[in-house]
């Protein structure tokens, strides 16, 4: 019998801990493991033996650390080849007549993945890919991905398991006590993002004993469509006489684990400081148990990595902003490839408090699917809100929804043959919610009924696909009234229709009713009341529009959605600020003769807001190089002085480059035409290995203020990149920052490689390791203690170059 | 039990202000940073997890090599660091991956913010350790030992590369979620292991 049939009539019983018993059996400590599977096979088959005779149907092979980090090619191969064969052996030499497995486990690497470590997704991908291929080259019966406390980790590992073997796939995370992964995730998250892969069970193991993790279980339990599977620690260390104990003892830890098998969990079993006692005093204690039905949930949700947004009754906002259509300043980021300026629109929609944002970063001349990838693996490491990878493209689609972290939502497909073909094998693979707009070969039709008769083609040609309603999200498109006067009645119609008739969920871009009309925003707002009375579950918006917000909230209050309305209050009381009433402009009479100007007061005190406001006024009468010049740069002077004499801090310097920078932003967007004269180009960037950048943020900023066209390479940028681009750029300047011993070599090679590669480049180098004479050392041109001498240091090359 | 590696989950230690000021480069007097300050604490707050993970091993000596169990060293500052230990607590603490994504976040948006939330998760660290080994220094005391000042790898000639053994000994990133790259740097950033002495 196939084990995927076996667990959906019964309990499958796992296995028990492993390391604790090698360990008792002599395991050095730092010693592998896996190399136990060869060395000291006898060992490894008695405990397996042990966990079969207790009553287990599935046990892991021991191959936690079994990977290609770890090991050489042809060891791992010989330790998986083992592993799997002791497995098979103690299962044949077992007592009992249980249905008998044996499961590849996988640990997780130990490895961080980028951003927040070295590890590249598609590396780890590969890492997990060789160590599955060889699972199902030596006969397991089962990939058993466990102990992961990582989403990402988790998705290549899962992935790696997809792409590399046809067998059942059974995923296992590690919560904290906190009750979320260590990098964040809930298991409402991890639910959607493994379901929507294809994981054929899924649950908790590791960390705490299985009181302490019932809440984790409960909330699968309450999310999963799929078995879930746990396997508790026996408690937590303690010592005890001079001998490590855990604090569950197994009667305690059978019936505790009963408790959750009678709430609904299908496999269970034990992790760290569990022994063949536990897994026969659970399975005695269960024999009677008749295991719970595992219900299909039918929850329409997307999740980041972490937590999940689920589309329910409350409406669901989804940030229109980062999309080039008509923005003129997003196209020019896109094409200088400014990343930053996208993360700050993510930022900013974030903070207006949207739920999900969209993620369209087309554009003719650019390669969309690289800069998707780049703007959703940015976008996620610096949000947790869920994004909507938004292309026609489905190259680009697949690179985004590859690297992104959690179940995504696409945008879209429709009822076009082609498109389906392209978007659904996507959509199974890599799991989301796709948004499918009510169009087909023929267009969009004018009645609701027939986009209700495309929706239905589409739901049913995504189920060949595999892929269910509750996947599927309808956008029966919102069109102009201005062009046809029944066109929003019918686009409401359309959204009752697919409510109340496929018991599906909606979606609009609601401002497109309105285009082509006056006061645009009166407009949509009624439109989105309308459409939210009607059943809509979500509308893509600009949350900058203050209609579309007042509707939202005071729609939730109204609806019951918000309770004592207190969300509602809160917003109501930053109203004014919503609003387009100008800042005041503080003037304290007290201290204004200390200051030459009010902007160079604003810049001083660092002052963001009033910099750019007063920047603004002042425009009307002075042109822009005599407000740099003669306000923001002497300001500037000022506060580097002062720096430089200890009288003003780092933080005081950095608010003034913030004042200083919101001014230059102000002047930027009103210089049209005009080119702004930047001084020479200065490449920055943190050396190979290392990752810290907040110094080298820190130069970058001070010298945009003075001038300098600034290409930031970011951290652990490998010397090759640098090298090349100051080719590129023929740039006369390079800034590099190590903040490590370890990669100070890092630095070294890539002046080396300067020196060979772009000889006439002078280089300033920085970071907390360094100092003068190791910076002569590794044949730097300068030594920079901190940003301001960077920058006097910058100043001075530049005039050379000009004189 | 000896080699056992063990956890501990710490209540959050109070906060020390004076350290913040230190790390975020402010030497003197700067009373109007003390909002923006109190703002990043606040906003830090609910991002850090205090976790520790913890294991004892015997000291051996020969001639010059130190033989602490999970590494063998002829570091001469270490080395005397431990005279007259018999034993030694290695440990490993972090407080967490949160930290890290704010500083990421602000230093899209304010430097500022990113250079005191930097101070912010510098000081929390700090204070973590202090707090794990005041404890052991209880713990010690109390069955008649002392412990040492503890002594971080990077310290005078203790090499980085023991990060390798620490980590393969403790199993950081299962235990606290702790790992290292290639370059030995920890992730989270906001991280420390150290070793203390124990002598009786």
């Amino acid at each position: 019998m196939k084990i995927t049939e076996y667990i959906k009539e019964n309990l499958l019983y796992l296995d028990g801990g492993m390391g604790t018993l090698l360990q008792a059996e002599g395991l050095a400590p730092g010693e592998l493991p896996e190399r136990w599977n060869i060395t000291h096979a006898e060992n490894i088959i008695k405990i397996h033996r042990d966990y079969y005779n207790a009553g287990s149907n599935l046990v892991n092979t021991n191959t936690f650390g079994a990977n290609i980090l770890k090991f050489g090619r042809e060891e791992l191969e010989d330790i998986v080849r083992s592993a799997i064969a002791n497995a098979r052996k103690a299962a044949n030499e077992s007592r009992g007549s249980q249905p008998k497995w044996v499961a590849l486990d996988i640990g997780p690497t130990g490895r961080m993945l980028k951003p927040y470590g070295d590890f590249d997704f598609e590396d780890a991908v590969s890492v997990f890919a060789e160590t599955v291929k060889l699972g199902e080259k030596y006969g397991a019966d089962v990939i058993f991905i466990e102990t992961m406390n990582d989403s990402y980790e988790t998705k290549a590992a899962l992935l790696a398991a997809k792409e590399n073997s046809a067998l059942p796939v059974f995923v296992s995370n590690a919560y904290g006590a906190d009750g979320k992964l260590m990098t964040g995730a809930t298991p409402a998250a991890m639910v959607a993002m493994l379901e929507g892969m294809g994981a054929d069970a899924i649950g908790v193991n590791c960390s705490l004993g299985p009181k302490a993790l019932s809440a984790v279980v409960e909330e699968y339990l309450r999310y999963a469509s799929v078995p879930v599977l746990l396997k508790p620690n026996a408690g937590l260390p303690k010592v005890a006489e001079g001998k490590t104990v855990y604090d569950v003892m197994p009667d305690e830890f059978a019936s505790d684990v009963c408790e959750l098998i009678s709430k609904g969990v299908r496999l269970a079993g034990g992790c760290c400081g569990t022994t063949p006692e536990y897994i026969s005093s659970l399975v005695r204690s269960s024999a009677e148990m008749k295991p719970r039905e595992t219900e299909k949930k039918n929850i329409t949700c997307v999740s980041s990595y972490t937590h999940a947004v689920v589309f329910d009754e409350a409406p669901v906002l989804i940030g229109e902003r980062i999309n080039p259509t008509g923005k003129k300043r997003f196209k020019e980021a896109l094409k200088s490839h400014d990343i930053d300026y996208i993360l700050k629109e993510g930022i900013a929609q974030e903070e207006k408090g949207v739920h999900i944002l969209d993620v369209n970063v087309g554009l003719p001349e650019i390669d969309e699917s690289e800069m998707l990838k780049t703007a959703v693996c940015e976008l996620q490491a610096i949000t947790n809100l869920p994004l909507q990878i938004d292309t026609s493209d489905p190259v680009a689609m697949e690179a985004a929804l590859r690297r992104y972290n959690g179940k995504a939502m696409i945008n879209s497909v429709n009822g076009k043959k082609e498109s389906m073909e392209a978007v659904f094998p996507l959509a199974k693979k890599y799991g989301g919610l796709v948004v499918a707009l009510t169009l087909d070969e023929s267009g969009i039709p004018t009645r609701a009924e027939k986009r209700l008769e495309i929706a239905k083609n589409i739901l049913a040609e995504a189920e060949k696909y595999g892929i269910e309603k509750k996947d599927i999200i309808f956008d029966p498109l919102a069109l102009t009234i201005s062009a046809d006067n029944t066109a929003a009645k019918e686009t409401l119609r359309a959204v009752r229709l697919i409510r109340e008739e496929l018991g599906c969920h909606t979606s609009l871009g609601v401002s497109n009713v309105s285009f082509g009309l006056p006061e645009r925003d009166t407009v949509n707002g009624t439109f989105f009341t309308m459409a939210l009375s009607g059943g809509l579950s979500a509308a893509i918006m600009n949350p900058y529009s203050a209609e579309m917000m007042k509707t939202y909230h005071a729609y939730r209050a109204l609806a019951g959605f918000d309770d004592n309305c207190a969300e509602y209050i809160e917003f109501a009381a930053d109203m004014p600020k919503q609003s387009s009433v100008p800042v005041e402009v503080q003037t304290q009479n007290a201290k204004k003769e200390e200051f030459a100007s009010e902007l160079q007061r604003a810049v001083i005190k660092g002052l963001k807001e009033q910099a750019a406001k007063l920047t603004l006024a002042m425009l009307s009468q002075t042109v822009p190089l005599d407000i740099v010049q003669g306000e923001i740069i002497p300001a500037l002077n000022t506060v580097g002085v002062g720096f430089e004499n200890k009288t003003v801090y780092l933080p005081q310097l950095l608010m003034s480059a913030e004042a200083a920078k919101a001014a230059f932003e102000v002047i930027k967007a009103n210089m049209s035409g005009e080119k702004s004269a930047d001084k020479c180009a200065f490449i920055i960037a943190t050396v190979k290995g290392d990752i810290h950048d907040i110094g080298k943020n820190i130069v970058k900023l001070l010298l945009e203020n003075y001038g300098f066209a600034v290409t930031d390479l970011g951290r652990d940028v490998a010397p090759e990149a640098v090298a090349e681009e100051a080719v590129r750029l023929r740039a006369p300047l390079v800034g590099l920052s190590a903040l490590m011993t370890t990669t100070v070599p890092a630095m070294e090679e890539t002046i080396a490689l300067l020196r060979k590669k772009a000889p006439w480049c002078k280089i300033v180098v920085g970071g907390a390791v360094l100092n003068k004479e190791y910076a002569d050392a590794i044949g730097a041109d300068k030594y920079a203690a901190d940003a301001m001498e960077t920058v006097r240091y910058a100043e001075e090359i530049s005039r050379e170059l000009g004189a | 039990m000896e080699n056992t590696v063990y956890t501990k989950i710490y209540a959050p230690p109070p906060f020390n202000r004076k350290e913040i000021l230190r790390y975020a480069g402010i030497t003197g007097n700067a009373p109007e940073l003390s909002a923006l300050i109190d703002e990043c604490i606040a906003e830090a707050e609910r991002e850090f997890t205090y976790k520790v993970c913890f294991a004892r091993f015997k000291v051996e000596r020969n001639n010059e090599m130190l033989d602490l169990g999970f590494t063998k060293t002829k570091s001469v500052h270490l080395g005397k660091n431990l005279s007259g230990c018999e034993s030694v607590l290695l440990f490993a603490a972090t407080i967490g991956l949160g930290i890290d994504r704010l500083i990421s976040r602000y230093s899209k948006i304010s430097p500022t913010k990113a250079l005191i939330l930097q101070a912010v998760g510098a000081e929390r660290i700090e204070s973590l350790c202090e707090v794990f080994a005041c404890d052991v220094q209880k713990g010690c005391a109390e069955a008649g030992y002392a412990a040492k000042p503890r002594f971080s790898p990077g310290y005078g000639d203790f090499s980085l590369e023991v990060q390798k053994d620490i980590f393969a000994v403790l199993d950081c990133p299962r235990k606290i979620g702790l790992s290292l790259n290639e370059s030995l740097l920890m992730s989270p950033t906001k991280s420390v292991t150290a070793i203390i002495g124990i002598k009786s």
